[in-house]
């Protein structure tokens, strides 16, 4: 077999971005083999939404409606896009994870040996983390419509609200990337989520800012998590209360603004990380 | 620029390369590490734990950037043509670099398709590459169930999946067992044959002595360490760190000096005296004669002799002739391929 003609097409460059685009899927299905042979990824991403929509759905959700006042009464109807996208940015600890574990395995060197583009290994990852998000978020409206959630103005704004989810979801995919590269072990970087995930409850989830402490309420709505879920309310015509601070004002082009600029900062951080890797 | 099939022109060559980690006060890991491996050899770097064996490979393989000095692989400077060079090697690092939730056919079909071979293309190189080491009947089970041996296997057919120019294999037996350890310096000897060019990494005199056509020797580290203190065939290093050993364990530490004098002329070299272990190391020249002479004169003489034992050179008394100075041997590090070594 001769391999040494492919090497001139290689180097030459010719369809490089084609090339791009079937190494990133080609690196992306691997992750989706592994979420196949461990489904219990999924399952441990949802146990959180689920759990919230039964504690605070059910067994508190009748008294937190009444005290917040939800326009419409209905506490589970304004709680489940707070969820969607809380899933969304928990998705961290799975891409961070196995980050990690391939630098510490050794495969992202013999990656790193191959003529591949840095940036396309990495948005591989990306590739499959959305597409895991696509099945976490199918199953969570699924449960939504369980518990009597549902959206109100039509299919447009309604996948137009999806979008805003994932395009969340790529943002966190990206700073679990960068975190994965950084940290040394899957230990540390366990560690460092508990840390981080309760920044992630400071948003607009569960409770309005507007009826959060003075001191937390700025930190909350400035949360990217916050402009996301009021952006996704209004696309499902669910109660909202974003308050008329600009931020929550804006929540619709924040939605878009933020993880733009997350995506901007990290993605570039991560594969300058990459390329020294080791160092 | 040198083509690369010139037999003339060294596969992989290093001038002076230096690394150190973190910055400037960081220690120095390669001072002036020269290597030249000729195209279709096998090359050892024979280094102990620590020594810098995996800094050097790292930058051949472009993973890491050098400090200074000149490093080339197959022609192409590794520094200002990564791109070229990465094309022309394979990497079988200290890890097996594969994926555990992959089957063996998933694993190299993948590393395949990155290499761009197009499907049909990268499932005929698997299944050529399964069939040469033995896997194809574990092709279909995911990695996870997979022996230790059969992983390095699978590590190795994944490095070769280009038909790379250049292998490097970093310390590819550590942690294997001595099955195992055979299957894969079979699979080595078998690419060598197909003339591919190796350079290997071991902490292994006795591994280094059979697979490689050339070594060099990685002084440990420390001062003077990060650089080659010998290079040669195996015939020419024996020469230098003295051939097989006879170790005579005598009853009192006072006997020692009794039974240097009496074995001393069937040494080839300084007999080593070890009265705290009651035991005089005599390097030998023709091991099978030699036994016989000595067992002869002690048996002369009013020596009392506790054990003779016959052991080939480690990594160890190399590095005590060459350096005047004993390295600690890493035990956890030497696992199971530790086992034996200097029976
Ligand atoms: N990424 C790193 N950062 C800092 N020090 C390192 C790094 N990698 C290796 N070292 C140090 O460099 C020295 C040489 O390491 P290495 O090249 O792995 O040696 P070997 O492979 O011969 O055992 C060791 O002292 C090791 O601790
Ligand atoms: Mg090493």
């Amino acid at each position: 077999m001769t391999v040494r003609g492919l090497r001139s097409r290689l180097r030459s460059g010719v369809g490089r971005a084609g090339w791009a685009v079937a190494d990133a899927w080609v690196i992306g299905r691997r992750y989706l083999y592994h979420l196949l042979r461990k489904p219990d990824e999924i399952a441990s991403t949802l146990v959180i939404p689920v759990l919230a929509v039964l504690l605070f759905g059910f067994v508190f959700g009748e008294a937190m409606g009444a005290a917040m006042e939800v326009p419409g009464g209905d506490y589970r109807e304004f709680l489940m896009p707070g969820l969607f996208a809380l899933t969304m940015a928990f998705g961290i600890g799975n891409t961070t994870i196995a980050v990690v574990t391939d630098a510490s395995r050794g495969v992202v060197d013999r990656f790193r040996s191959m003529p591949i583009a840095s940036a396309t290994l990495l948005a591989g990852r990306c590739v499959a983390d959305v597409l895991a998000a696509v099945v976490d978020l199918t199953l969570l409206v699924v449960m939504g419509l369980l518990v009597g959630w549902q959206w109100h103005n039509g299919p447009v704004p309604f996948l137009i609200g999806l979008g805003l989810l994932l395009l969340l979801r790529v943002a966190f995919t990206w700073i679990g990337i960068y975190l994965g590269l950084l940290v040394r072990s899957p230990e540390a970087a366990m560690k460092f989520f508990s840390l981080v995930f309760p920044l992630a409850m400071v948003a607009d989830t569960f409770v309005p800012t507007e009826l959060m402490p003075s001191w937390l309420a700025p930190l909350a709505a400035w949360n990217p998590l916050s402009s996301t879920v009021i952006a996704t309310r209004e696309l499902f015509g669910n109660p909202s209360m974003p308050g008329d601070t600009w931020i929550a004002q804006n929540a619709m082009l924040m939605a878009v603004v933020w993880p733009l600029l997350i995506v901007a900062v990290f993605a570039t951080l991560a594969v300058r990380r990459y390329r020294r890797l080791g160092e | 620029m040198p083509s690369v099939f010139d037999p003339s022109h060294p596969a992989v060559l290093t001038e002076g390369l230096r690394k150190r980690y973190g910055g400037s006060n960081g220690a120095r890991v390669l001072d002036g590490f020269d290597l030249a491996v000729a195209p279709g050899t096998i090359h050892g770097l024979l280094g102990p734990n620590g020594a810098g064996k995996t800094t050097a490979v790292r930058i051949l393989t472009t993973l890491l950037t050098a400090d200074g000095g000149h490093a080339e692989v197959a022609g192409y400077d590794v520094a200002r043509q990564p791109a070229h060079v990465r094309t022309h090697i394979g990497l079988a690092g200290q890890h097996a670099a594969v994926d555990e939730f992959l089957t063996g056919r998933q694993n190299l079909e993948m590393f395949g398709r990155l290499y761009h071979l197009g499907a049909r293309r990268a499932q005929r190189r698997t299944a050529e590459l399964l069939e040469r080491f033995g896997l194809t009947e574990a092709a279909n089970r995911p990695l996870r169930h997979y022996s230790g041996g059969m992983r390095r296997r699978l590590d190795l057919a994944a490095s070769l999946i280009l038909a790379p120019a250049v292998l490097f294999l970093d310390e590819p037996t550590t942690g294997l067992d001595p099955h195992s350890r055979n299957e894969v310096w079979q699979a080595v000897r078998s690419l060598a044959a197909s003339g591919t060019t190796v350079l290997l990494t071991t902490q292994y005199l006795d591994e280094a002595d059979q697979l490689a056509d050339r070594i060099s020797i990685l002084a440990p580290s420390g001062p003077g360490g990060g650089r080659v203190i010998a290079e040669g065939t195996q015939a020419d290093l024996k020469a230098r760190i003295g051939t097989d050993r006879i170790d005579v364990i005598v009853t009192t530490a006072e006997q020692v000096e009794l039974a240097a004098r009496t074995v001393g002329d069937v040494a080839d070299g300084a007999p080593e005296l070890d009265s705290a272990n009651r035991r005089v190391s005599v390097p030998v020249a023709d091991r099978v004669s030699a036994l016989a002479e000595l067992a002869r004169r002690l048996d002369d003489s009013d020596v009392e002799v506790d054990d003779i034992a016959m052991r080939r050179p480690t990594l160890d008394d190399a590095f005590l002739s060459l350096t005047g100075r004993r390295v600690v041997a890493d035990e956890n590090d030497a696992g199971g391929a530790g086992t034996g070594r200097t029976g």
